[in-house]
């Protein structure tokens, strides 16, 4: 039901637009390139051990539907639409639709430069490092689809790109605020306190329509990629206020982030650095605390080992937050060790598997991750998440040491 | 990608050359001026094969493989190419992948260097993430498929050593076979023959052996067209793996050169904007 409202609602719309910016070429030529594309994917969750919360389930399951429109003239300007909708059977919450991306994109020169400028809605990932996203910060993430906070929410905005020997900068005017996504009463993966996410608090008096900046610059040169940026807004990380006993309202304060990333790649090393100083933000005990973080991490790997075409990586990071006990996130003092086995072969199979060890608390991660393509069209995902142990002093883990889960995920790619 | 863009030579401007020395040396126009080692022979040939290519400027083309496995099942991939010439160093490349359609979108771009390690980048359009890239994957399958990274990226001529072998026919022609070691660690292969046919420098032919010496793969190229009555592009390309019994055959369809593509189509910023 929701599938068809979404994109009924969408389709319009995406007709609409185009046709102002391609004017009547839509129709009296053939030159608007026209593609269609996306994904649907089928997903099972099994969490093995009894839950700890009332309500919720050993199982899940769902589907995912991604499609991507994309329209672009002779100029090669394009607008491009990317709904997104996903169907969870257990957590209503996870039941979700959002606008990833539908956003104009026009290019030209500026001398020896170049210049872009994107408006709407986008996603946009800033970083190097693999176990957390320390620098990026543009996007809201959608945290309920997944663990690793790597699937961002989409974001309305204007993002002008200028660009050229030197270099690139970009500037991001971003006018409104996208809350973060938390799991229902009945959902796995969540502290025994519901977030009431329908009644968020801001520090800004215009609320989620508070007009953010960022500003970035990178460059690449020899063996190394840089970026450093800032950011001026709405936090997209909230504080959590406790209401009575068992609710959290999120709270998001106006802060400035300074951030840097960069990257050396020499031969079969690379090295990895990302750090950050962020003010304005209140810490665990809800006071506010101004601290800097960052994450150091390489990655080695033998190619073509076994007398094969398959690669085999070793990743080693280490994330510091200064301000420990009180971190917002579970990165305050964590090693992070992973290994990457790429078969290379026709079906592009992949292995990872990564641990997580607290270098404070004795809480540890494991991760684990097969991809296969199965055919053409079709590919799956088998993943992984192991609690071997939760510390009882980590807040963070310990309310959900027992949603250790399984997922296995079939995609239709068309 | 230009596995064969170097091999083109400058056979007429090199007779010409050669001829304008004779005259102001006053010497015999036949005779070379002093002998020419294997090696230098070799070298020249090269230089001369990718001396044919200067000017092209840049294009685009359409590449699908068919890749066969021993049984004869096969698996298809479909890309699109950019390549942009680059005179003072290494071209350019840019490959999108339109198919199979899990990695539709993905992106790979390539500076080559004449004189240092390749840079690369992949750009991941799920997650809107381009990642720089190791160039030591050199050795490492192309897409599952028998093509190498090394043998997909542009071939520089600083990047091997050469040594001409012998004349050999080749079909109705005659071909140069030139023996050449590829000088940057991390490459599969210890070395490689290529026959370049001795009318117009084209490679015919090239045997790979890999770095304990065993004739490992054959790459032949078949259906030469001339573009803009100068560049020479093969549209059918077999690559035979001989110690796995696999194949690939690379159809080149649609060449386009001397379109609008600038240095800009082949930057970070211009890698997110691919389609």
């Amino acid at each position: 039901m929701l599938h068809r409202n979404a994109l009924s609602r969408i389709a319009p719309i995406a007709v609409l637009i185009s046709g102002a910016i391609f004017d009547s070429n839509v129709c009296a030529e053939s030159d608007i390139f026209f593609d269609f594309s996306g994904k649907i994917s089928i997903e099972n969750r099994w969490f093995p051990q009894t839950n700890l919360y009332k309500h919720q389930s050993h199982h899940a399951s769902g589907f995912v539907f991604e499609p991507e429109f994309y329209f672009e003239n002779a100029e090669g300007w394009s607008f491009n639409l990317v709904p997104f909708l996903r169907y969870d059977s257990a957590d209503s919450r996870r039941t979700h639709a959002d606008i990833r991306e539908a956003y104009f994109l026009l290019f030209g020169e500026l001398g020896d430069d170049e210049w872009e400028l994107r408006i709407g809605v986008d996603r946009v990932f800033w970083g190097v490092i693999e176990s957390n996203h320390l620098v990026d910060i543009i996007n809201q993430v959608d945290a309920i689809e997944h663990i690793d906070l790597e699937v961002e929410l989409g974001q309305l905005m204007a993002h002008a790109t200028w660009s050229g020997e030197w270099g690139v900068a970009e500037l991001f005017v971003l006018p409104h605020h996208r809350e973060r996504t938390f799991p229902s009463r009945d959902g796995r993966l969540r502290s025994e306190f519901i977030v009431d996410e329908d009644h968020p608090t801001y520090e800004s008096s215009a609320e989620q329509w508070h007009v953010d900046f960022a500003l970035r610059y990178s460059h690449n040169f020899g063996p190394f990629d840089i970026g450093i940026s800032v950011f001026d807004g709405t936090s997209r990380e909230p504080a959590y206020i406790p209401r009575g006993d068992l609710i959290l309202v999120p709270h998001y304060e106006k802060i400035r982030q300074f951030g840097l990333d960069a990257q050396m790649t020499l031969d079969t090393w690379i090295f990895k650095l990302e750090a950050i100083r962020r003010s304005g933000a209140k810490n665990l005990s809800l006071e506010e605390d101004d601290y800097a973080a960052f994450v150091v991490g390489m990655e080695y790997t033998f190619y073509s080992v076994f007398d094969s075409s398959a690669d085999f990586s070793v990743v080693g990071e280490w994330n510091y937050d200064e301000r420990g006990e009180d971190a917002t996130n579970i990165f305050d003092d964590d090693l992070f060790f992973a290994i990457r086995y790429a078969l290379n072969d026709i079906q592009d199979t992949t292995f990872f598997l990564s641990l997580m060890q607290d270098r404070e608390h004795s809480t540890n991660i494991l991760f684990l991750e097969f991809d296969r393509r199965l055919s053409d069209q079709w590919s799956m995902n088998l993943e992984g998440f192991h609690l071997i142990n939760a510390d009882e002093k980590d807040v963070q883990i310990y309310p959900i040491r027992r949603d250790s889960f399984l997922e296995l995920r079939l995609n239709y790619n068309f | 990608m230009k596995t064969i863009d170097h091999y083109l030579g400058q056979h007429a401007a090199t007779l010409l050359f050669a001829f304008c020395i004779s005259l102001l040396l006053g010497g015999n126009l036949s005779m070379p001026a002093h002998a020419e080692s294997a090696e230098e022979k070799g070298l020249r040939i090269a230089r001369d094969a990718d001396a044919k290519e200067h000017g092209f400027g840049n294009y685009t083309a359409q590449q699908t493989m068919v890749l066969r496995n021993k049984h004869g099942q096969e698996s298809h991939r479909k890309l699109r190419v950019k390549i942009l010439e680059v005179l003072e160093d290494g071209n350019k490349s840019l490959f999108v992948f339109d198919n199979p359609r899990d990695v539709q979108g993905t992106a790979f771009l390539v500076h080559t260097h004449k004189e240092a390690p390749d840079d690369q980048w992949l750009y991941l359009p799920a997650l809107k993430r381009v990642k720089r890239i190791s160039s030591s994957n050199r050795s490492g399958s192309f897409m599952g498929s028998e093509f190498a990274y090394e043998d997909m990226t542009s071939q520089e001529v600083e990047k091997f050593t050469y040594r001409y072998l012998r004349d050999e026919p080749c079909g109705e022609m005659t071909c140069f076979v030139v023996e050449r070691i590829p000088t940057e660690k991390g490459s599969g292969y210890r070395r490689q023959l290529v026959w370049f046919d001795q009318d117009e420098l084209r490679a015919q032919q090239i045997h790979f052996y890999d770095r304990k010496d065993t004739h490992m793969k054959t790459l032949t190229f078949q259906e030469y067209t001339q573009y803009l009555d100068r560049f020479w592009r093969s549209s059918l390309m077999t690559m035979v793996n001989h110690v796995t019994g696999k194949s690939t055959t690379m159809t080149w369809t649609d060449f386009q050169f001397q379109t609008n593509l600038s240095d800009r189509d082949f930057t970070k910023t211009g890698l997110k904007r691919v389609r």
